[in-house]
């Protein structure tokens, strides 16, 4: 390879920074330049290594990502070119790493705001090992057809359009980058393209210079002529004056610097590049233009001009036989970026799931139609959050204080019932959090917890086909099942439970309605007749009255709207959410008193295996 | 972002507190410096610095600006009252300085130092690209520029180290001062490099009675982008704009919001009665849309330069514009305003997303832009510039003043003839 040319169409770089964008922006020229190998080797993400997987034209590929530039460039000794996104922080050490490595010939450094001492040190450390540096605060560059590096140039429409995909006749180079690709679009529209293009950065000591790429593309023969972009500040463009005086810069160099405003100006702008401030005379842009144009540079009055004098120069060395124009080349036809095309209308796609609960999609989190914002300044409570996310309802006051004193009802009931206890064994045999609240949680059914979801199907049930409490009974009896919700170990009439009670007298005092409880309480009558620790327990009082409270808010629940609340099992979950406050405190116990693994013990198991 | 001028007081702080490091006990500089502001509470200055009442003093401004003697801005061996009394004078007083007219608002106060003139020596130390170089001469002061000729200049290798370079035996003039003087200025240049400065300039400095060196006059200019690094030396650096230059509450904000993000806003403003507005992407575009206004002979009609660039959020955007917007409206013009939302193809500035935020902020001065008669171009590529410029297109049939919105196939800088010449 010719020693100027720093990339071939099978150059491959390692991404320093595991920048996604830039990243398939790379692969997205290199399939449309027919590349068949993608050009990033590898990438470099000190968080994770693994595969990151890209899209090459419509089919994925992997990039292998490591920790550290050295097991990349250790693994993909062919790479020869380091992208590097680090932070304005970590862009020195980086570079100066890469510029150590035996493998790497060209680093390009897209941090702004790399100090000027560590870009000097870089900038001098490259050369003295006879390597590249393209930045620090660029975008990068591009060579048609071949290798691009990192974001420059855009999108795929804009590489296809300015021609980028392959190769033309003219050497780019200039400070900024958003001008670069504005250039490339200019070459494009006033000659047969682009060969190769860099944007040097807008800093005050880049790492290679207009000249450095003016000359490379001197002795580049594909090449044929050089266009430029020079800036206010600084002596740079002196340095091409004199290497044109020493007749060192053969091709035609079409160059303009711009900031020729300046003068017009308070003294000491400071332009969007830190670089572009004239200190002196010699670093305004008259000055700079006027000793080009002297020296034999092609030179427009205005960047307005700057197309038509690519276009006359082109012209010239196309009459003169120097340029063959490159050929048009379609672009392989390229698949549409499928979020891209979405955001222009110009697809759509039955969406896979729906959601109409709540949403994060806009500047603020809502719960169903209400603002987080307002869900905390409304204090609407955590009875409120479920009325809005599980039935989608702003709930009335006595409502959510109905449902937080079920929560705070249901919350415990000691280490022994199996939802506690199983947790405190999963908990004990060292198990996470998780596992421990689960495996309490599984527990929760037909028989434990599961009380209160069965009072309320089966109330309601006898109630609305008007049964009286004796059919009820006896409907149930008939049926060979235990009434949920009646019924407790100890407590009775004359021992009543105070959880029952003070439940009953809340509803009774703030529900509108509360007819299923009235028959419940009937039927307690008939139950405590035969025995007097058949009352009504809590899970039933609770199943009972949360039908009441729906029956209550007719505006809020029609009747089927009620039927579904129940039979999608609302119940269980309001058990589950209450007790799992309680099983959180029987783990964080056991885990506290840091206590051992539980084994059952012989004693409490009766072995009954028969011995032949 | 650049290279910015610092204190003579901040340098001198970090001057004492810092040389010691590299010179041992060999620098007998205290860095007795004061430093007082418009809001200066002169007892509480005189508390912390016990020697403002004992010591006789020097006192100048000190804004960035050079030649104080010349300009009768310098007052010698007095006592603190006197000082006060010179500085009360002075305090926010509108001054000319050679061509620049601003108001004084910052002065240095330090022990005055008894010498010989034919004692006032000169360093500097700036940066070349690839070597920091070291000036020296024995004729300081204010004859330094007339005998330039005698002024030794020392490159020192980007990669080099100074204690490779012999300094002594390039300062075989200095006679008994030439290994006092050689050693500080080692250390001085260690100094300079590992602190993030850009230039410094001791001009003069001389010897105190015990032979300390003692940096008289002196300007510095520090790296800002090494901040990260030097927060410990520099402390609470402040970065005074050059004298006679103010920057407006809005410019300050710009310069706030740039400060807070990863993108880049830059706004200054040239003339606020100006009928030529840029709200412009890209460094470097913004420089070629203010060179061709001026061009077309509208230098005196452009309000503003400034710049949005590196994928500015839609928020950040809208801040920017709504600066931008808020400041055109102010004034009426009868011959009316023009806005030029300008840039090029951008690399990776999403299109769409700052020109809603851009939009956002036009939506909300309608009415002031109607009143304002503003006529608003527009020129974009980059990604999503379609979607972007039919929001444009879209937002001009509600808008109620014209707007017109060009894409890549334009020339970048067509708008501004369009608008101007029309």
């Amino acid at each position: 390879m010719n020693s100027a040319e720093l990339f071939t169409k099978d150059t491959q770089a390692i991404v320093v920074g595991f920048q996604q964008n830039a990243i398939q922006r790379m692969l997205d020229f290199d399939y449309a330049c027919g590349r068949t190998k993608p050009s990033v080797a590898a990438i470099v993400n000190p968080s994770r290594a693994g595969w990151h997987k890209a899209f090459f034209g419509a089919k994925e590929t992997l990039l292998p990502m490591y920790r550290t530039l050295k097991d990349a460039t250790a693994k993909h000794p062919k790479a020869d070119v380091v992208v590097n996104f680090s932070s304005q922080r970590s862009a020195f050490p980086t570079t100066m790493e890469a510029l150590d490595d035996p493998n790497i010939r060209t680093v390009a450094v897209i941090a702004e705001g790399v100090p000027e001492r560590k870009a000097r040190i870089m900038a001098a450390a490259a050369r003295e090992k006879d390597k590249w540096i393209i930045g620090p605060a660029t975008v990068g560059g591009v060579k048609a057809g071949c290798f691009k590096i990192g974001n420059t140039a855009g999108t795929i429409d804009n590489i296809v359009e300015s021609k980028l995909h392959r190769p033309g006749s003219v050497g780019f180079v200039s400070k900024s980058g958003g001008l670069s690709n504005e250039c490339y679009n200019i070459i494009a529209r006033n000659s047969d393209g682009l060969y190769e293009g860099i944007a040097i950065g807008g800093d005050a000591y880049p790492g290679s210079t207009l000249l450095d790429h003016i000359m490379r593309y001197e002795q580049i023969p594909e090449v044929k002529m050089i266009a430029a972009l020079g800036e206010i500040g600084g002596t740079e463009e002196l340095k091409i004056v004199d290497a044109l005086k020493a007749g060192k810069i053969k091709k035609p160099l079409v160059i303009w610097v711009t900031g020729t405003c300046s003068k017009m100006f308070p003294a000491g702008v400071q332009f969007g590049h830190a670089g572009a401030k004239a200190d002196s005379a010699l670093e305004t842009a008259d000055a700079k233009n006027s000793a080009l144009r002297e020296a034999g540079a092609i030179v427009p009055n205005s960047f307005d001009d700057y197309g038509d004098a690519i276009r006359t120069t082109y012209e010239t060395l196309v009459q003169a036989g120097t340029i063959k124009p490159a050929a048009d080349v379609p672009a392989p036809k390229f698949p549409q970026d499928y979020a891209q095309a979405l955001k222009e209308g110009a697809i759509r796609k039955p969406a896979s799931f729906i959601c109409t609960v709540s949403n994060d999609k806009g500047e603020e989190l809502f719960y169903s139609d209400m603002p987080i914002s307002k869900v905390i300044g409304e204090d609407i409570g955590i009875g409120g959050v479920i009325g809005l996310l599980w039935f989608k309802r702003h709930l009335p006051k006595f409502a959510t204080k109905y449902l937080e004193t079920v929560l705070m009802l249901t919350a415990d009931h000691g280490p022994a019932v199996s939802g506690a206890h199983n947790a405190i064994v999963t908990a004990r045999a060292g198990k996470d959090i998780i596992s421990s609240l689960v495996s309490g949680l599984l527990t929760i059914g037909p028989r434990f917890g599961g009380a209160i979801d069965g009072a309320a199907q089966n109330f309601k049930r006898a109630y609305t086909s008007k049964l009286t409490p004796e059919e009820f009974i006896n409907d149930m009896k008939k049926r060979g099942e235990n009434i949920p919700g009646i019924g407790h170990l100890v407590k009775s009439v004359t021992n009543p439970d105070m959880r029952v009670t003070q439940l009953k007298e809340y509803v009774f005092k703030n529900f509108p309605k509360t007819d299923l409880l009235r028959y419940a309480l009937e039927v307690e009558a008939l139950t405590t007749q035969k025995k007097g620790t058949l009352i009504l327990n809590v899970d039933g009082c609770i199943g009972i009255t949360f039908v009441d409270l729906l029956w209550s808010l007719p505006d809020l629940f029609t009747k089927e709207q009620a039927d579904e609340i129940i039979d999608l099992g609302c119940l269980n979950a309001l058990f589950v959410v209450g007790r799992s406050i309680g099983i959180f405190g029987h783990i964080f116990d056991q885990k506290r008193l840091a206590q051992p693994l539980w084994r059952v013990p012989y004693d409490d198991i009766a072995y009954m295996t028969e011995v032949k | 972002m650049a290279q910015c001028g610092i204190r003579e007081y901040d340098a001198k702080r970090m001057l004492a507190a810092e040389l010691p490091k590299y010179l041992g006990s060999g620098f007998g500089y205290e860095g007795k410096v004061a430093l007082v502001g418009p809001d200066a509470d002169y007892g509480a200055l005189a508390k912390e610095h016990q020697w403002l009442a004992k010591e006789r003093l020097v006192v100048k401004p000190d804004q960035l600006f050079g030649k104080r003697g010349k300009h009768g801005l310098l007052l010698i061996d007095a006592d603190w009252n006197a000082a006060k009394k010179w500085i009360g004078e002075r305090m926010n007083k509108q001054t000319t300085v050679g061509k620049v007219s601003g108001k004084l608002t910052h002065f240095l106060v330090e022990p005055f130092t008894k010498h010989d003139e034919d004692e006032e020596l000169y360093v500097a130390i700036r940066d070349e690209r690839e070597n920091d170089v070291i000036y020296f001469s024995l004729k300081g002061g204010i004859f330094v520029e007339e005998n330039w000729d005698k002024v030794i200049q020392i490159p020192v290798p980007i990669l080099g180290d100074i204690d490779k370079i012999d300094i002594a035996s390039k300062l075989s003039d200095a006679g008994k001062h030439r290994d006092q003087v050689a050693s500080f200025i080692k250390a001085l240049y260690r100094f300079y490099a590992n602190n993030g400065f850009a230039y410094l300039e001791i001009n003069p400095f001389t010897f105190d009675k015990e032979g300390n060196i003692v940096p008289l006059d002196l300007v510095a200019k520090v790296d800002d982008t090494a901040m990260f690094d030097c927060r410990k030396v520099w402390g609470d650096l402040e970065f005074p704009k050059a004298f006679g230059t103010t920057s407006s509450k809005e410019e300050e904000y710009v310069k706030y919001l740039d400060e807070q993000s990863g993108a880049s806003l830059k706004l200054t403003i040239l003339n606020p009665k100006g009928r030529v507005w840029t709200m412009v992407a890209g460094g470097g575009a913004s420089v070629i849309y203010a060179d061709t206004v001026c061009d077309l002979g509208f230098a005196n009609e452009l309000a503003n330069y400034g710049e949005y660039s590196g994928d500015p959020s839609t928020e950040l955007t809208y801040q920017y514009a709504k600066t931008v917007l808020d400041l055109m409206t102010r004034e009426k013009n009868p011959k009316g305003k023009f806005l030029l939302i300008g840039g090029g193809i951008a690399n990776f500035t999403d299109v769409a997303k700052t020109f809603t935020g851009i939009i956002t902020a036009l939506t909300e001065f309608k009415q002031k832009l109607v009143d304002n008669k503003v006529k608003i171009y527009v020129r974009r590529g980059g990604p999503n510039y379609k979607e972007g410029l039919a929001k444009m297109r879209k937002l001009g049939e509600t808008l109620g003043v014209p707007i017109e919105v060009y894409g890549p196939e334009t020339h970048m800088t067509k708008i501004v003839s369009l608008a101007l010449k029309a």
